[in-house]
Formats: structure tokens, sequence, C-alpha cells
């Protein structure tokens, strides 16, 4: 009996949890849909069965050059997670196993850095990148990125260096570790799945900015975000390859984040949340 | 011997992540605060001078800088608090037993990881839209004359584009937080016939203080610089009817070159970021040890 009510209960639950799932989810899926339809299907009224076209794919990627912008995305955010991480990785680890008495404040300063509103900065930052030239260059936008998630990088790699067990450290050098010894065997074996986590999660962060992407690029440098918020008034592009552009702006990332949600929680809460 | 070997080399580690942030946090912000005192205008570079205090008179004086602070104020408050009224019950509902859970999950969190232009993209077109959105469509079909969004309600609109964005970030903090709830007591409260509005408040409500703070406070600092979601959709307006501080800033400095203008804003960007930033150091603080 009891196990009638919460077999009953169960699909009452999942029945309710699914709708609240699809609402969420709609905008995205209608984009999708949008997208494999034809330009008279996208304005012809609601209609969720699309004819499967690809040709709004083949129109975006041939008309509007759309993948120097895509390269440029993929160049940005990779390039300035990888330098944050390098510049991260020592001091996270030095703040987790050798530990001061400043520590505790040294994180807690490099946090506030992260809450400098983008805006306060614009007007120093968009005359320095006038005067050196480097306005829509990669390689300005790159430092930008990192400086901006630098903050983030350096936290979420040390709440895991700090999961690593110190007794560890001390049987190693127990049995006569040197320290380099002890780091290539013993810690980065051990540390490799933190950094990674931390790495998808900056990848994300650096792909969806869109403050600095825009006010810093024009058309070298632009990566999507810049790209897609230029079309801000569908002219020249219709519904339907707006869609188009849209889904491969948000496929690569939205699956990611997919695998991502833990380390989102973690990250973004500067370890408040677990 | 070994240690203060140690210790050195943890200092060389640390360097260059602090040297980079002190620079990126000091440069930046002292040029700003004084450009801030100075007549600077893109439109005529060759005439600087010393303004004193008169660019924050005059942003303070300017009926726009009332109304984007009124803005900034109704969209971070509006957000917060549907994402986490909102959250509150979606991470309930999400954490019972239920079929497909991973894959409801999945689809729950998406929102999150769609860039802000293409968020505000697919709102203002896909949906808002006033002849081929869906919402237009739904008023069709049962008879209303369909909502022209960003006309009438430009800042609800743009409210429920960021609540709709937020609100997987509410929901997935919200739900970690009600995993680590203790069943035993849960279940010893059931026993002794408290019903399940009298749970949810004495337990799960204080359960989840904590993580709602973070919510709270870490949201504020993302909402307050709202800027590509205006952009796409509004533009601000129509007149200053959605100009946050930050787009009214934007604004000053990208749109009518002035560059003292906007650095006075600026500033006061930063002490509202200060004052919320102070709440979250210590809520964040107290965790740390």
């Amino acid at each position: 009996m009891a196990r009638v009510a919460s077999t009953r209960a169960k699909v009452g639950y999942t029945v309710a949890a699914w709708i609240v799932a699809l609402v969420i989810f709609f905008p995205i899926l209608y984009t999708i849909i949008t997208s494999l339809k034809t330009e008279q299907e996208a304005i012809a009224g609601f209609n969720l069965i699309p004819s499967f076209t690809l040709s709004s794919f083949e129109a975006v990627q041939s008309q509007n050059n759309y993948w120097r912008p895509f390269t440029n995305s993929v160049i940005l955010a990779v390039g300035s997670t990888l330098l944050a991480l390098v510049v991260a990785i020592p001091a996270a680890w030095a703040m987790a196993f050798s530990p001061t008495k400043n520590t505790r404040g040294i994180l807690m300063w490099m946090l506030s850095t992260k809450m400098m509103p983008a805006v306060a900065v614009l007007v120093p930052i968009y005359l320095i990148f006038l005067r050196t030239g480097l306005m829509d260059t990669r390689i300005g936008l790159t430092v930008m990125l990192m400086l901006i998630n630098l903050p983030i990088v350096v936290w979420m790699l040390y709440t895991y260096f700090r999961e690593i067990p110190g007794e560890i450290l001390e049987a190693a050098r127990m049995d006569g570790a040197s320290l380099r010894d002890e780091i290539l065997y013993v810690l980065t074996p051990m540390a490799v799945p933190g950094i990674a986590s931390t790495m998808l999660l900056n990848v994300i962060l650096a792909w969806n900015e869109a403050f600095w992407t825009i006010q810093l690029t024009t058309t070298n440098a632009a990566p999507l975000s810049a790209f897609i918020a230029s079309f801000s008034s569908p002219q020249g592009l219709f519904w339907a390859k707006l869609s188009a552009a849209s889904v491969m702006a948000i496929a690569p990332i939205l699956i990611m984040g997919w695998f991502s949600q833990k380390q989102l929680v973690r990250g973004l809460t500067f370890g408040a949340v677990k | 011997m070994a240690t203060r070997q140690t210790q050195g080399l943890a200092r060389l580690m640390r360097a260059p992540a602090i040297i980079l942030l002190l620079i990126w946090m000091i440069v930046p912000l002292g040029m700003t605060l004084y450009y801030s005192f100075l007549n600077y205008n893109l439109l005529n570079p060759a005439s600087v001078s010393w303004a004193g205090w008169f660019n924050y008179q005059y942003f303070y004086t300017d009926p726009a800088f009332f109304a984007a602070i009124r803005n900034t104020l109704v969209l971070v408050l509006g957000v917060l608090t549907i994402t986490v009224v909102l959250g509150i019950a979606i991470a309930l509902l999400i954490d019972k037993p239920i079929w497909g859970q991973g894959m409801v999950r999945i689809l729950i969190i998406s929102p999150f990881f769609v860039m802000p232009p293409v968020a505000a993209l697919i709102w203002k077109n896909m949906i808002m839209h006033p002849s081929y959105g869906v919402f237009a469509d739904i008023a069709r079909a049962i008879g209303v004359q369909p909502v022209d969004w960003f006309a009438q309600y430009p800042l609800t609109s743009i409210i429920i584009i960021v609540a709709w964005q937020w609100l997987p970030f509410a929901t997935l903090i919200l739900l970690t937080a009600l995993q680590s709830l203790d069943g035993e007591q849960m279940e010893a409260a059931e026993m002794d016939g408290a019903g399940p509005v009298s749970r949810f408040i004495h337990l799960t409500l204080p359960h989840l203080a904590r993580a709602i703070t973070v919510v709270v406070l870490i949201q504020t600092i993302f909402l307050l610089g709202i800027y590509a979601e205006i952009l796409v959709t509004t533009n601000g307006g129509p007149g200053n009817a959605s100009t946050n501080l930050t787009y009214l800033i934007y604004r000053a400095a990208r749109l009518n070159f002035d560059i003292g203008g906007a650095a006075a804003g600026g500033i006061i960007a930063v002490i509202l970021a200060n004052i919320v930033a102070f709440f979250l150091m210590r809520a964040v603080g107290k965790n740390l040890d």
C-alpha cells in the first residue's frame, strides 16, 4: 500500500519536474528547432516540427565569415585559461602547502579584486588599448580575460590542493623523496583532476564573457560573443540564420557545461558551498 | 634549512599572481580616479583641464543618473527575488525521487551556459518579438493583443531574461545545499508530527540560509554589471527606461566620449560594489577555516 502511494508520488514529482525543466529549456530548444527551419517556416507562426534543413547553418558559415569569430573564441578562451593556470598553479600550490600567516589575507584580497565592477575601469583600459595598439588584438584580449578570471582560478585550485592530505607528503619524505620527486610523483597525479575542473569552468567563463570582448574588439579579434551582439537587429540575418549562428555559438560550451555542474558550484561560490 | 628554502620558494611561486593582480587593481583604478577630476572629452582631446568635483556634480544632478540607480536596484532586486524563490521551489522538487533526474538537471542548468548576447537575442526574437515571438503566438491563440515587450515593459523584459540566465545558478547551489540536509533529522521531525510546511520553515529554510546568502551576494556582483543584455535588446531605452548604472557609464564613455564623466560614474559604481563586497567577504571568510 505504501509502495503504491510512493510510486504514485514519484510519478507526480517526475511529471512536475520534467514540465519545469522543459519550460526552462524551451528557449534553447526552440532556437535549435528554428535553426533547422527555412526562413519562411521560421516566421510562419508557432511550429515545433522543422523541415530539418541545414541551409541556415551553411548560409551562416559561408556568408557571415563565421569561422573567424569562432576561431577567436577558441583562442581567447583556451589561451586566457592556460595563461591563468601558468600563473595560478604555483601561487595556489604555495598557499596550500606552505601557508603563512598572510595566506588567508592574500586569498581574501584576491577575491576582492573580482568585485571591482568592470565598467569602473572601462575608461582607462579603453584608452590604454587605444594608445598601445592593443585594441582589437587577440593578445590584448587574452591578457584581459586572464586577469579577470585569475582570482577564481587561484581560489578553485587552492580549494582543490588543500584537499590533498599532508600525511602523504610526510610519508613520501620519510621514504627519502626529494622535493622534485614529491612534486612530480606524489602531488601532480593528485592535483590533475582539480586542475582539469578549474580549466573547464574557466574556459566556459572566458567563452561567455561579453563586456570586454564587445568593448575591446571590432572585427579582427572579435569572438562569438561580440560577433553575435552585432546582430542586435536582425537586418540581413533572418530568424533561421540567427538561430543557426546562436546554436553554433553555444553548443560547444553547453556540452562542456553539462560536465562541469559540480565545479560550477564550487568555483563560483569560492568554496563557500560544496 | 629545508623549511627556509621551502618558504623562499613558496614566496617566489606566489609572487607572479600577486604582482599581476596588484597592478590590475591599482593602475586602472588610480587612472579612473584621476580622470574623474578632469574635463576630458575625446572629441576635443587637446583641451584637458582640471575639473575638481564638477564631473561628480554633473553626474549627481543628471536625471538620467537617478533613473539609472533606480533601474539598477529594480533589476538586481527583481532578479534576486525571482531566482531565489523559484530556485528554492525547483531545488525542492528535483531533490525528490524522480525518474530521469540527471537529464532534468542538465535541462535546468543549460541557460547558465548561454552567453549573454545569445540569451538576449533568443528572447528578443524567438520569445518576445511582438509579431514573430512565441508569446505573441500564444496571445493570438487566446485572442489577446500581443504585447510589444521591449517597448512597453523594457525593464521587466530584461529582468525576465536575466532571471532566466541566473535561475540555474541559484537552483544548482540551493540543490547542492539541500542534498547535505540531514535525512534522519527530517524523519525524526516527521515522526513527531511536524507537517511539511513546518518542516520546511523550521528545518529546511535555516539549513539553506547560508546558501541563500551566497546566491544573493554572488549574483548581486554580476547583476550590478549587466550590460550585453541591455545593449542587444533595448539600448537602454525607451529614454532611460532600461538604463542601469553600467550602461549609463558605457554610454558616457563610448557614445558621448566624456572621459571625465564616465570616470566619475565608474568611481560611484566602485563604491556601490564595495558595499556589497563587504558583506560577501564576511560570509565567505567565515568558511575559510
